[in-house]
């Protein structure tokens, strides 16, 4: 099961970052040539990402941010970087199911032109306006490919006519309307960044809440962040221990090849199940003898 | 003749009086006596306090040929040691031999001097800067020779390294001679390292700029040990001497091995109630006291004892009650100074009894775990901190050797690359401490256990580590970087790095 | 066949970067390439071929290139490299 508590946004043009982006033990690392990289040295990114995926192995899901394709660097971005392969595209500023399938055949080309298996790389998509909120579940359901959702913050709230607050009001309505989406697509659903690495007090409160509100993660702008986030992902002992005690019980009804799952004499029911891998999931994910510390 | 480390070292090498090579970390036995100063007597109501350093060098018989030391407690904002060797080149005194504790880069200032022959050899712990340069460029008459504190504490005592002349910066001194590190505008703290001279040297001159009323209280060098006084404007620059708190480093990379050096010596299992530390002052090293701080907090342990450099974040865990006593041999910010001042479970130490290997016992016998850097590793685990990737002096032994023999538990902190550069190679271009007393290897990609710790490699299992074989952690640096091409030398052998014991333990041959 | 037609650059002096300055020469001067790098006993050697194989494999064979090193690793001299030669305006030139 393939989890993205965190997505790590990396600088593209910034070589030392790029070289050491894989070490922190973030789940995703997306190279960044959108946001952070200057307009005039988006050549140089784009040659500097692509040589650094060719030459270096990278143990993470690695994905790659590139220009929106109404820009004049978009399709340059894509053309090079899908040579190397990268794990996941990641789009900026996704509003209808039109922008991914237009990506999606781009991939697909991509694909048979450099001999790749055929739908081997994913997508994802921000959605960064009310627009793309209100399209949520068809851009999440427009390709095979989509994998996640992300809500975008500053350019979301720039269109909101709002700004940050401490409890997140302002995202109230669009990460409800994504997780609905990413849930109804059958894919993950990522909260935006949380830029104030010093402040780490509002970002365990911010984490903890898109948590409960269902998100599968965070996207993350500092190493600093990522433990943070996988502590607040980490199942309990006891959550893990009623997970462990499903899935025996889950195991042994196959083996008896009945199809009724029951657990201290109770049904339980195939979502139970599935939930009970997830929390394993996560739990193995964190290392089970080292939670809350590893990393 | 190859050594214990598999290093060549001839068997003869002018200018080196011993030539003895490296076997083991604990084979070499010592024989013979411990040396001492010569006798010397002081009528009652004699003068100590001289009026100028002339006078004093002077006083102190200073000749052609002697062998003069200095401590580096002032660390870079020592003034002493560049103003003693001005004042002996207006003298015309020629072919000394300089033995400080160690070197900064502030005293490159003495390099002319070195040029124009007052100098003519160097016995130190290490060199940076334009002196590293000088001292690699064999331009000298005879091979520096390069050791631990330890080792040096033990060539002092035992006659290798004979002191005609100690130079001592003392932050605060009375009329007669009492010494302390920890008053005065140029408090340093602990005296830990001119502790060694003070006892042994033929003459002691005292350098000062806080000249007190006698008596001084506390005394770290006393009375005994002082023959002149010499009262000057400043022997330092406060900002030099010691930086404010040392901050916790907030670089990703060096957390990230601080974490893993923590959890490391978490499931090590000396990882006890009462078990001992001793941090580096490096950023990985520093940041790995938070690390461990909150490992203690949370399962209730606290540490008997703290040692060495002393830094802020170990001043925190004394003051929280986390380690019970801190020996200090020297302090490196302004939080140790005050708490070596006022805090009675902070004890100020000698060299000797840091980290010689040829007493009854020094402290780092006594301790558990040590978090040590590197330049540079090698897949057999030997450590080099003296030379750079151009094969060039420009660190120091310090205690290194020292601490990796005593504790139970050395562990090496690095990157696994600085730059391009790799720090686990197939061989380090020069050894200074050897690989049967280094553990663990921590970096940022993997951590590998030496293969001769059975016991570390079953119990860091369980640590959720990315456990790696030595060569495979060369490997991967290589992979990155590429192989290195090894630096041409010439045969020129510009210094010898001593084991802690006195044996040979690597030359530094001159690059070409 | 590729030719550097006006002078430009890349990279920064940041530690792991490399600034890389093209300036175009005339064909007969060839390639020359001055190389400052704090890490030049050890790698001065491979980073050279990596600049002269991009150059190779780009065509051109006139150029003077000026590399300051700080330490980068091949994949980022390669890509200091590509980035130069295309702000270059290289030409496809005909025969």
């Amino acid at each position: 099961m393939k989890l993205r508590r965190t997505m790590m946004f990396v600088p593209g043009n910034n070589p030392g970052m790029l070289i050491n982006a894989g070490i922190y033990g973030a789940d995703t690392i997306i190279f960044d040539l959108e946001d952070s990289v200057a307009l005039s040295e988006k050549d140089a990114a784009r040659h500097l990402v692509y040589n650094a995926m060719k030459s270096i192995r990278y143990s993470c899901e690695v994905a790659v941010r590139i220009n929106h394709i109404s820009t004049p660097f978009g399709y340059k971005d894509l053309e090079t970087i899908l040579a190397v392969k990268p794990d996941l595209i990641r789009l900026p500023k996704a509003e209808t199911a039109a922008d991914i399938e237009e990506i999606d055949e781009l991939i697909t080309a991509a694909e048979i032109k450099h001999g790749f298996r055929p739908g081997s790389i994913n997508m994802m998509a921000a959605i960064e306006t009310a627009k793309g909120i209100r399209n949520a579940y068809d851009i999440a359901a427009a390709s095979p490919r989509m994998v996640a959702i992300a809500i975008g913050g500053e350019d979301y709230l720039a269109d909101l006519q709002t700004s940050r607050t401490k409890d997140g009001k302002e995202f109230f309505a669009g990460r409800g309307q994504l997780i609905l989406a990413a849930r109804e697509a059958g894919i993950h659903a990522i909260d935006t960044v949380f830029g104030d690495v010093n402040n780490e007090e509002d970002f365990i409160a911010e984490t903890t809440r898109i948590k409960e509100m269902g998100f599968d993660g965070k996207s993350v702008v500092n190493p600093r962040q990522i433990n943070i986030v996988h502590e607040i992902y980490a199942p309990t002992e006891k959550e893990i221990d009623h997970a462990q005690r499903v899935i025996a019980a889950y195991e042994e009804s196959l083996a008896r090849k009945s199809g009724v799952v029951s657990l201290n004499g109770k049904m339980i029911d195939i979502p139970v199940v599935k939930r009970a891998q997830r929390t394993l999931a996560y739990a193995n994910a964190v290392g089970k003898n080292e939670r809350g510390t590893t990393l | 003749m190859i050594n214990g480390v598999g290093r060549d070292i001839p068997e003869k090498i002018a200018g080196i009086k011993n030539v003895a090579p490296y076997v083991d970390p604990f084979s070499n036995v010592p024989v013979g006596q411990i040396t001492g100063p010569k006798i010397v007597a002081n009528k009652p109501r004699s003068e100590k306090v001289l009026q100028s350093i002339e006078q004093a060098i002077d006083a102190a018989g200073l000749k052609d040929g002697m062998t003069i030391s200095f401590h580096h407690h002032f660390r870079n904002g020592d003034y002493v040691l560049n103003m003693v060797i001005a004042a002996i080149a207006r003298k015309g005194i020629k072919g000394l031999t300089l033995a400080p504790s160690s070197l900064n880069t502030i005293n490159e200032e003495i390099i002319p001097y070195i040029e124009q022959g007052v100098i003519t050899a160097v016995e130190t712990s290490g060199a940076r800067g334009k002196l590293g340069q000088l001292l690699t460029s064999g331009k000298l008459s005879k091979p520096t020779i390069i050791r631990s504190h330890g080792g040096r504490a033990r060539a002092i005592e035992c006659g290798e390294l004979h002191i005609d002349i100690a130079f001592i910066g003392a932050p605060a001194c009375d009329t007669y001679g009492n010494i302390n590190g920890v008053e005065g505008k140029s408090a340093c703290g602990s005296l830990g390292y001119a502790m060694v001279d003070a006892a042994y040297a033929d003459k002691v001159v005292a350098i000062t700029d806080h000249l007190v009323p006698y008596p001084l209280f506390p005394i770290s060098i006393p009375q005994t040990q002082v023959d002149y006084i010499v009262q000057v404007e400043s022997i330092g620059d406060p900002k030099g001497i010691a930086s404010g708190a040392l901050r916790i480093s907030k670089d990703p990379r060096e957390l990230l091995i601080a974490q893993y050096a923590a959890t490391a010596i978490e499931y090590s299992g000396y990882f006890k109630q009462d078990y001992s530390i001793q941090l580096g002052s490096g950023g990985a090293s520093l940041a790995a006291a938070r690390f461990l701080k909150e490992k203690m907090k949370k399962q209730g342990i606290t540490a008997s004892f703290g040692l060495g450099g002393v830094t802020a974040p170990f001043i925190e865990m004394l003051e929280e009650g986390l380690i019970k006593a801190v020996y200090d041999v020297q302090d490196f910010d302004i939080p140790s100074i005050e708490s070596i001042k006022k805090n009675r479970n902070h004890q100020e130490m000698s060299a000797s009894f840091y980290a010689n290997p040829h007493n009854r016992g020094p402290i780092v016998n006594q301790l558990d775990v040590v978090i040590l850097s590197a330049t540079e590793v090698d897949v057999d685990f030997n450590v080099n901190v003296i030379t750079d990737s151009n094969g060039v002096i420009m660190g120091a032994v310090g205690g290194h050797q020292d601490t990796a023999a005593g504790a139970a538990l050395s562990i090496v902190v690095a990157p696994l690359l600085r730059g391009r550069l790799p720090m686990v190679m197939d061989q380090v271009h020069t050894v200074c401490t050897p690989g049967a007393t280094v553990d663990i290897i921590v970096t940022e990609r993997g951590v590998a256990v030496n293969p001769q710790r059975k016991d570390l490699i079953k119990n860091l299992k369980a640590a959720n580590l990315p456990m790696m074989d030595i060569e495979e952690l060369r490997d991967l640096a290589y992979e990155f970087a590429g192989k290195p091409d090894p630096i041409q030398v010439s045969d020129k052998i510009a210094a010898v790095v001593e084991y802690r014991d006195g044996t040979l333990i690597d030359v530094i041959r001159t690059p070409l | 066949m590729l030719q550097i037609i006006e002078p430009s650059q890349a990279g920064t002096v940041e530690s792991n970067d490399i600034l890389i300055i093209l300036t175009p020469v005339s064909a007969d001067k060839g390639i020359h390439v001055e190389l400052t790098s704090p890490v030049l006993k050890k790698y001065g050697r491979q980073i050279n071929n990596v600049i002269q194989e991009v150059l190779r494999e780009q065509g051109i064979d006139a150029v003077h290139v000026s590399a300051n090193d700080r330490g980068a690793l091949d994949c980022t001299i390669r890509a200091r490299m590509m980035t130069a030669i295309d702000r270059a305006a290289a030409k496809e030139v005909l025969g």
